[in-house]
């Protein structure tokens, strides 16, 4: 099975400073992570590969050319092969602009029967990216997937819903964007990084990807972001403190009472 | 030497540092409160490919340099310097002796195993009469044609009983002096070769320490390692190897205790201040971090010395001593700053205090690495 993962590299906080004139996060100002259900789309991938072994993971990513960090680590956890899509003219790119580009990257590759992406990145938060690439490669999809079954080239996922969860059945070539809850996502082996050096991370720019200059880019990007600023916090909880849980309840019957509600 | 970590180097820490948050962490109060060997780490470990990160892929290892191995074994410290030590021993004192002095037999029978964690390796030179003195030791080899009879008792053997090789130092022709001890392989198992009193201890709880009991153990004619007569050279070139882990493992709880010191101080409140706002103590907090640098660059050199294949016993022996010294010395000064809170189990410094002594002990003491460093100078 071929499996493409789709991996941003996002800023490891939630107090990033934000760029006041393109209003677009400061990526120096924190750490730089790979974005969590990215993890999982990994992990799952590479679970697949253990059920499948003859399987093959390509781990694609469009950023900065510090993303490189972050597929070396996909390398070094198990992926087979990292691409990143790394052109300054991608730079502020929205997220129709950015399914562009993984568009054109992913068709520039071998075929494919799976692509799994993160249900959203912590930076944007849009959960938008993975359902516009399989529109745009015209495959089938599921979002907020927390269980996925490969039987041949048939996937059941699991999905989840605000109450409860339905369960799909898809013909491969297919994608699934995943949630936090699907797996735990491993740690890198100590032999995985070591060969990291004989797996040279594959870097296109713009001219290596067919795809349209108008496409992609801050000014081809139809979000126009008005302001982006740190949400103030609304309050704090209190934790009510008491010896038992009958005293707990009391002092919170007490609290209710008192704002009326 | 290069004083910018590579690319490896940076993730092997990075890796580290995950596996020991959340792994290790929640359990390593536990580890050193019950005396409890952490075998789910050390098996976890083992699959990760950490138990045998410096040996050579054909035995499953991932051939790391030992600058990398370092920063693994301070990692692992910083939470629990029991695990750090049960994987500094099994890598320094077991496989590395066995693919240094073994025969090509030898390697292909124990290194895949140990390397990928299967199996545990321990190291038995220590007896009761013969501690620093480490030649004067008694347990005795006889050679009787076809096989080898082993006799003695081991003192103070880290992993006694649990681990499945023991590299045993024993003597084969006492007037020959240190020229007559030879090194043997012993799998556990063999009848005569039992575990003793287990010891109980001040520090690194979580690792086992017992008495190791040898008596008209039988063992094959294949399982001496090296040559007859050179079991104590394939002693000291393992305890090279073995002190620049334990300076790792001082160097890691020394940090460890460093950082949860910084952070208490910053919550800790006295005189309407928290306790970095006092200069006494900030310029403490200062010199300890000018040790802990200190430390890290004695032990990137000899790190370095053994990755080039250059002379490094003595390098290795003042960034065991230093680094020792350093832990007894940040140890403390953490429980001093924590005041009466960290004097008790509530805060990790209380362990991490108790830890720090034994790496002025084990594998050779300050003194001796005094020996070692003085005997160069004065050569
Ligand atoms: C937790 C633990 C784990 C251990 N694990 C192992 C293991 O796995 N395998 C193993 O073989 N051993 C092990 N040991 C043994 C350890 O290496 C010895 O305890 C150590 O080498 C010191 O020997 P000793 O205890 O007999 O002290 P002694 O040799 O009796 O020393 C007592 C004191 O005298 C000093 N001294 C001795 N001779 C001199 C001298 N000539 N000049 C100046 N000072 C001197 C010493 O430095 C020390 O301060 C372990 C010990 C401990 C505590």
């Amino acid at each position: 099975m071929k499996i493409i993962v789709c991996a941003k590299q996002v800023p490891d906080t939630t107090e990033v400073k934000i760029d006041k004139v393109k209003n677009t996060l400061i990526r120096d100002s924190a750490p730089s992570i790979m974005n969590y259900e990215d993890e999982n789309a990994l992990e799952e991938a590479l679970r697949i590969k253990e059920q499948f072994p003859d399987s093959y993971i390509t781990v694609i990513s469009m950023g900065p050319p510090q993303a490189k960090d972050m597929l070396e680590e996909c390398i070094a956890q198990g992926a087979d092969e990292a691409i990143l899509i790394s052109d300054r003219e991608l730079v502020g790119s929205d997220t129709w602009a950015t399914s562009n580009v993984l568009a054109a990257g992913i068709r520039k590759l071998s075929g494919f029967d799976l692509i799994l992406t993160g249900r959203q990145a912590i930076d944007g938060d849009t959960a938008q990216v993975g359902p516009q690439l399989a529109e745009k490669l015209g495959i089938p999809q599921v979002t907020y997937v927390k269980e996925v079954t490969v039987n041949d080239n048939e996937i059941i996922a699991k999905r989840t819903l605000e109450n409860g969860y339905e369960t799909l059945k898809l013909k491969t070539p297919c994608l699934l964007t995943v949630t936090r809850e699907l797996n735990q996502p491993r740690y890198m082996t100590i032999k995985g990084i070591y060969n990291v050096k004989n797996q040279e991370i594959k870097v296109w720019n713009i001219k290596d990807i067919n795809v349209d200059l108008t496409e992609v880019g801050l000014d081809a990007s139809p979000t126009k972001v008005v302001e982006s600023f740190v949400p103030t916090s609304k309050g704090k909880g209190t934790v009510i403190e008491a010896d038992s849980a009958k005293e707990k309840v009391a002092i919170l019957l007490e609290k209710l009472k008192e704002k009326h509600i | 030497m290069n004083f910018s970590p590579t690319k490896e180097q940076l993730m092997v820490r990075k890796m580290i540092k995950q596996f020991a948050h959340n792994e290790m962490k929640p359990i390593a109060q536990l580890t050193d409160e019950e005396a409890r060997y952490p075998q789910e780490t050390i098996d976890k470990l083992g699959k990760l490919g950490v138990m045998g990160m410096p040996m050579p892929k054909e035995y499953g290892g991932a051939e790391s340099d030992y600058v990398a191995y370092a920063g693994a074994i301070e990692e692992l410290s910083k939470v629990c310097s029991s695990t750090g030590l049960i994987v500094q021993t099994h890598v320094a004192l077991c496989c590395w002796p066995i693919l240094t002095f073994g025969t090509q037999e030898q390697k292909r029978k124990y290194l895949p195993d140990l390397v990928a964690g299967r199996k545990l390796g321990a190291f038995a030179l220590t007896e009761a009469n013969a501690g620093t003195d480490a030649a004067g030791l008694q347990t005795k080899a006889v050679d009787m044609g076809d096989h080898w009879v082993l006799n003695g008792t081991k003192a103070f053997l880290s992993a006694a009983g649990i681990a499945d090789v023991y590299i045993v130092m024993a003597m084969t022709d006492k007037s020959k002096g240190t020229k007559g001890i030879s090194a043997f392989i012993i799998e556990k198992g063999t009848p005569g070769f039992n575990r003793g009193k287990k010891e109980d201890k001040m520090g690194i709880r979580g690792s086992l320490m017992a008495e190791q009991i040898i008596k008209d153990c039988i063992i094959p004619k294949e399982n001496l390692l090296g040559e007859v007569g050179k079991g104590f050279k394939v002693a000291m070139a393992s305890l090279d190897v073995g002190r620049l882990g334990v300076a790792c493992q001082a160097l890691g709880i020394a940090q460890g205790a460093f950082d949860e010191t910084v952070k208490y101080m910053k919550s800790r409140k006295q005189f309407g201040k928290s306790l970095d706002k006092f200069q006494a103590l900030a310029f403490e907090m200062a010199d300890m971090k000018t040790r802990l640098d200190c430390t890290r660059l004695l032990i990137l050199n000899a790190a370095d010395r053994r990755d080039k294949g250059l002379p490094c016993t003595t390098e290795t022996a003042e960034a065991k001593l230093y680094a020792s010294e350093t832990a007894v010395y940040v140890t403390n000064k953490a429980v001093q700053f924590h005041g009466g809170y960290g004097y008790t189990k509530d805060y990790p410094v209380e362990r991490m205090m108790r830890d720090a002594k034994i790496t002025e002990i084990y594998e050779g003491t300050s003194e001796v690495m005094r020996m070692v460093i003085s005997g160069d100078i004065f050569r």
